[in-house]
């Protein structure tokens, strides 16, 4: 209940502009608060007064809050290798045991591990346990989550973080619900909080138009999933040494309900380009079909999807599907690269939303630089291969 | 403007409205394009329950009247004019049997149309016999037990696709106008084929062809109310339908507005949107008084003839040329808006101009319509 | 098959922003409506019924005004409504949301599946229906894309994997989150919209579920929010110069949250 002291309050109106929902306005000098608030205490910190507080009562913090410490990584491993988001989990993951001066451990399940644990370490992990069993040949969320739980249990690391994969965004849930602590879903960055060694974890919200940033105080461990190709991949040291762990859980452990039946693995067709956050599109310049490669490539290595002027579709170098604009589908993505693009009108209503544009094109008057919001004149034939090597020196 | 619906009335504009923005305006082009029948689009209908909008309860429609059909049609035609009439045509070849058939026939036919198992067809025109329908040749002899009927019908909306036709055929060629009687004809009957699909202007996603009667033999019970009715039916049918083909213009009257003024707001010539330019502004002006004058007109007689008046004719052939005529003005204009954009298949507004022409044509040309108010207006003033 | 659809009314997310400059949600013209995933979630369990037989009841866990998507998913071919409110609830977490609607499906009787969308548009953060799952110990499958079919008690079924997909089997009782494409929603029906109207809907409070009431609501929250902000708002328009690698490099860098 946020609590509103109508004798304090001068009706100043600082917590109305503070107001992310609407929920609160001043109303005949005092501060009236509606149906809308969702309690996240954003006015509370800015009353300059003190008239506003919300209602908490003390919560019972965990009895062994101090007793958890470490981070844990759930490394993901399928179809005999360990998954991308894995060595950038290490990454963060590494980060964040620096500063609180922990450990930093993982998590290996599947079936013919071979010497994935050894990379791990190799990429920082000080400690990875490993689980090598038939029954985890294939993911299901009771085994896999049976292990984490019990893992997490006897190390009672402090944070536990996941990809949030197909996978992680599963099973993590029901851990964390096993464990009667907080998860937050898919953040893209994490830190620790300085006075208090919280963990506090960013994500965006609402499709991406709201960043909120959420804490696990009274409970751990602090779980979180992690967005895919947000964070730094670790760098690898193949000197680096560590403990490899053959853990062995209770046979009772290593029954699910759910039975996998087959893997079918299929090509990931991007065809649905209106629901990507980042669109990476060719138009007249690329010049033919082998030079649209590249808008391929660039989509690949920033993990986005391929759209096209229509010039590009006419002359056949993508399919249809792939086409922005009046006459093809209307995106707005958080990030809209246009490569060899002039700008017309057609394609640019169906594009202009996009968050940030990026135009690449080697005519300096053509009208897409006046809605990008970063323009290169330049040789997109120079300059789209040398930003793909970046970007992909970045990734790791 | 607020016509001030009811509760219901507003619930089937909602679901008519989703139909049309959910599945319909998605696929347009493609059955343009294709000519291809929307059987999936008017599955949707039916499981809506729109389909049996216009089929009383007992039968397992909604019940509704011209008004309540009225109201849907107006959301599928803003949607596609040729799905439209895929669902509008159907209602054609129900009405005579609602209008006269017989309890049986009622109870056999009905609550399939309603729930959207069969289609059904209204069967009249023939190579010669158009707007002078009672030169229709196509006759029926009664045979023992069975009619067998024989002739060709022409441009019949939904033939091949329906399983009910209700069909006009002379039964006594000296009776004059009072020698046709109606029938129903089932698509399984024996000696019963449809030719292959018309090529069309507009309109391609409905299917339009030619019925042939070759020795076609019916159960006795297929003939609709009484020998020597056919044309009297043909009327009643008729005068109640108009609205639905009236508010069919009123439907792409306000697509086509639509298209335009978008356009017109963000196509930037001489350095303004051309919306800033009188001459569009008056050209949207103009097109927007006659579509809301159309609706109007169309809400009204809908009204009118949902009661059952006497006289339906000029209500029902007035709002048909009002509107018709409206939408071809305004589906041309709008291409111009669109200029050479509007000429392109691309866009949409070419098919909104290409559907439009129909409107003007069938189910009683516009002249005939104009003879028809004319003749009431002589019978009135006396 | 007696099916539980869990639905939740979101604000239409694509059409909310944060204005930077005042911090503020745009809330104007951003209209309520049943989240998306549950539409789909909602048209399966129509599905189920039409094929197997038995009855779908929604439930949701909201204010008042969330009876709206009830109806609507009682007008879509749903049986029976159920209204989970109480100021208590207000500000629950996943944590705290799972419990309620755990305690409030126990007050529903025998069950056979219970079906979720994949998330809700505002919270993204697809933790609800495993976590449900977990409080009423029931095995689920999430990213569920086709049923297959339904033999010997359990169902068969495809989840989609970052990879492809698993073909895989759920005994029942289970709980299923799926995605977009499983189905196409079917629009409503008239007679759906008017049993919908005239539909009495069971509205139950934290006392009709014996929740405990430091459970519920913000306080029984494992999280928290800290803060809520605008993503970097680049409202700069730049042209970079240079040569190609003072380009590229310089782009790399404005380009740092997408990366």
């Amino acid at each position: 209940m946020l609590r509103i002291d109508i004798e304090t309050c001068i009706g100043c109106g600082v917590c109305e502009e503070e107001c992310t929902f609407g929920a609160i306005e001043v109303i005949d000098g005092v501060a009236v608060v509606n149906e809308k608030c969702t309690l996240c205490g954003s006015c509370v910190d800015s009353c300059e007064v003190e008239a506003l507080s919300i209602e908490k009562k003390e919560k019972a913090i965990q009895a062994d809050l101090d007793e958890w410490s470490g981070i844990m990584i759930y490394a993901e491993f399928r179809h005999a290798k360990v998954a991308p988001v894995s060595f950038e989990l290490l990454g963060i993951g590494r980060q964040l045991a620096d500063q609180q001066k922990v450990p930093l451990s993982a998590v290996l399940l599947g079936s013919g591990l071979g010497d994935a644990a050894k990379d791990l370490i190799a990429y920082g992990a000080d400690k990875v346990f490993q689980v090598d069993d038939p029954s985890l040949e294939c993911f299901t969320d009771e085994i896999y989550g049976n292990i984490l739980e019990d893992l997490a249990l006897e190390q009672k690391p402090e944070v536990i973080l996941a990809g949030a994969t197909a996978i992680g965004r599963s099973f993590i849930p029901s851990v964390a619900t096993s464990l009667a602590t907080g998860l937050t879903a898919d953040c893209t960055q994490l830190a620790i909080r300085e006075d208090d060694g919280v963990l506090l974890q960013t994500r965006p919200a609402f499709g991406g138009n709201i960043m909120a940033t959420i804490e696990c105080p009274h409970t751990r461990p602090q779980m979180a999933t992690v967005r895919p190709r947000v964070m730094k991949a670790a760098e690898c040291d193949p000197d680096r040494s560590g403990e490899i762990i053959d853990y062995q859980p209770q046979p009772e452990r290593l029954q699910s309900r759910v039975k996998v039946l087959r893997n079918v693995l299929e090509e990931q067709d991007q065809v649905n380009i209106t629901e990507g956050e980042t669109i990476v599109a060719g138009g007249r310049g690329l010049d033919n079909e082998k030079g649209f490669e590249l808008i391929k490539q660039l989509a690949d290595a920033m993990g986005g999807a391929v759209g096209a002027s229509r010039a590009a579709v006419d002359s056949e170098w993508i399919a249809y599907p792939h086409q922005v604009g009046q006459t093809g589908k209307t995106v707005n993505p958080k990030l809209y690269i246009a490569c060899g693009i002039s700008g017309a009108i057609q394609h640019v209503v169906g594009m202009q939303s996009s968050e940030t544009i990026v135009a690449i094109n080697r005519d300096s008057d053509a009208p897409i630089f006046d809605v990008a919001t970063y323009g290169i004149v330049g040789d997109l034939f120079e300059v789209v291969p040398k930003l793909i090597e970046k970007i992909k020196e970045r990734r790791g | 403007m607020d016509y001030f619906l009811t509760e219901e009335q507003q619930m089937i504009v909602d679901i008519a409205r989703q139909i049309t923005d959910e599945k319909i305006i998605p696929q347009r082009a493609e059955l343009d394009e294709k000519e291809e029948f929307a059987t999936d689009i008017l599955n949707d209908i039916a499981q809506a329950d729109l389909y049996g909008l216009y089929i009383p309860e007992e039968y397992g429609g909604f019940g509704g009247g011209c008004f309540e059909i009225v109201l849907a049609l107006e959301q599928f035609g803003r949607g596609c004019v040729a799905i439209a009439t895929s669902f509008a045509a159907s209602a054609l070849g129900a009405y005579p049997i609602l209008l006269s058939g017989s309890e049986e026939m009622k109870q056999k036919y009905m609550p399939d149309v309603a729930s959207g198992k069969k289609r059904a067809a209204f069967a009249l025109t023939e190579a010669n016999a158009g707007s002078d329908a009672s030169g229709i040749q196509t006759t029926a002899v009664l045979d023992g037990d069975e009619w067998v009927l024989n002739g060709t019908k022409q441009w019949i909306t939904n033939a091949g696709e329906a399983q009910i036709y209700s069909v006009v055929a002379i039964t006594d060629k000296s009776k004059g106008a009072r020698g046709a009687s109606m029938f129903v004809v089932e698509d399984t009957d024996p000696g019963f084929s449809c030719g292959p699909k018309e090529k069309k202007m507009g309109i391609r996603a409905s299917a339009t062809c030619e019925l042939i009667f070759k020795d076609c033999r019916i159960p006795k019970d297929r003939l609709i109310g009484r020998q020597g009715l056919g044309f009297i039916i043909v009327m009643k049918t008729l005068d109640l339908s108009r609205p639905g083909i009236a508010v069919l213009g009123v439907g792409l009257g306000q697509a086509a507005l639509d298209e335009s003024v978008t356009y017109a707001k963000q196509r930037v010539q001489f350095g303004k949107p051309i919306i800033s330019f009188q001459a569009i502004q008056h050209m949207l002006a103009d097109m927007a008084i006659q579509l809301e004058a159309s609706r109007a007109l169309v809400y009204a007689a809908a009204k009118h003839i949902a009661e059952h008046p006497k006289d339906m004719s000029k209500a029902s052939s007035m709002c048909k040329v009002f509107a018709t005529d409206m939408a071809m003005k305004v589906t041309t204009d709008a291409v111009q808006v669109l200029a050479g954009y509007g000429y392109m298949r691309e866009y949409p507004v070419e098919k909104m101009m290409r559907d439009a022409k129909i409107l003007q044509i069938y189910e009683g040309t516009n002249q005939i319509q104009r003879n028809v108010i004319g003749q009431e207006l002589n019978k009135e003033y006396t | 098959m007696n099916i539980i659809v869990c639905i939740k009314q979101v604000p239409d997310a694509k059409d909310v922003r944060l204005d930077p400059k005042t911090n503020t949600m745009a809330r104007e013209g951003v209209e309520s409506i049943m989240n998306p995933f549950d539409r789909h979630a909602v048209e399966e369990g129509v599905r189920l019924k039409e094929k197997h037989g038995g009855t779908v009841t929604v439930i949701s866990m909201g204010p008042p005004q969330a009876e709206a998507v009830l109806r609507e998913a009682v007008s879509c071919g749903a049986d029976e409504a159920v209204l989970v409110s109480d100021r208590a609830f207000a500000g629950a977490d996943t944590w705290a949301t799972t419990y309620t609607l755990g305690k409030a499906i126990e007050k529903l009787g025998q069950f056979d599946l219970i079906l979720c969308g994949k998330q809700a548009i505002d919270g993204d953060t697809a933790q609800v229906g495993p976590g449900l799952a977990k409080r009423l110990n029931i095995p689920y499958v999430s990213y569920v894309r086709k049923i297959t079919g339904f033999e010997n008690g359990a169902l068969q079924l495809h989840r989609l994997m970052d990879d492809g997909y698993d073909e895989v089997e759920i005994p029942l009782p289970g709980l299923l989150t799926v995605v977009k494409e499983i189905n196409e929603p079917r629009v409503p029906s008239l007679k759906g919209k008017m049993k919908a109207k005239g539909l009495s809907i069971k509205s139950l409070n934290a006392e009709d579920i014996d929740a405990d009431v430091e459970s519920l609501g913000l306080p029984g929250s494992t999280t928290q929010v800290v803060k809520v902000f605008a993503p970097e708002f680049k409202g700069e328009r730049a042209m970079l110069e240079g040569t190609v690698d003072e380009q590229v490099a310089q782009l790399i860098n404005k380009l740092e949250p997408y990366l």
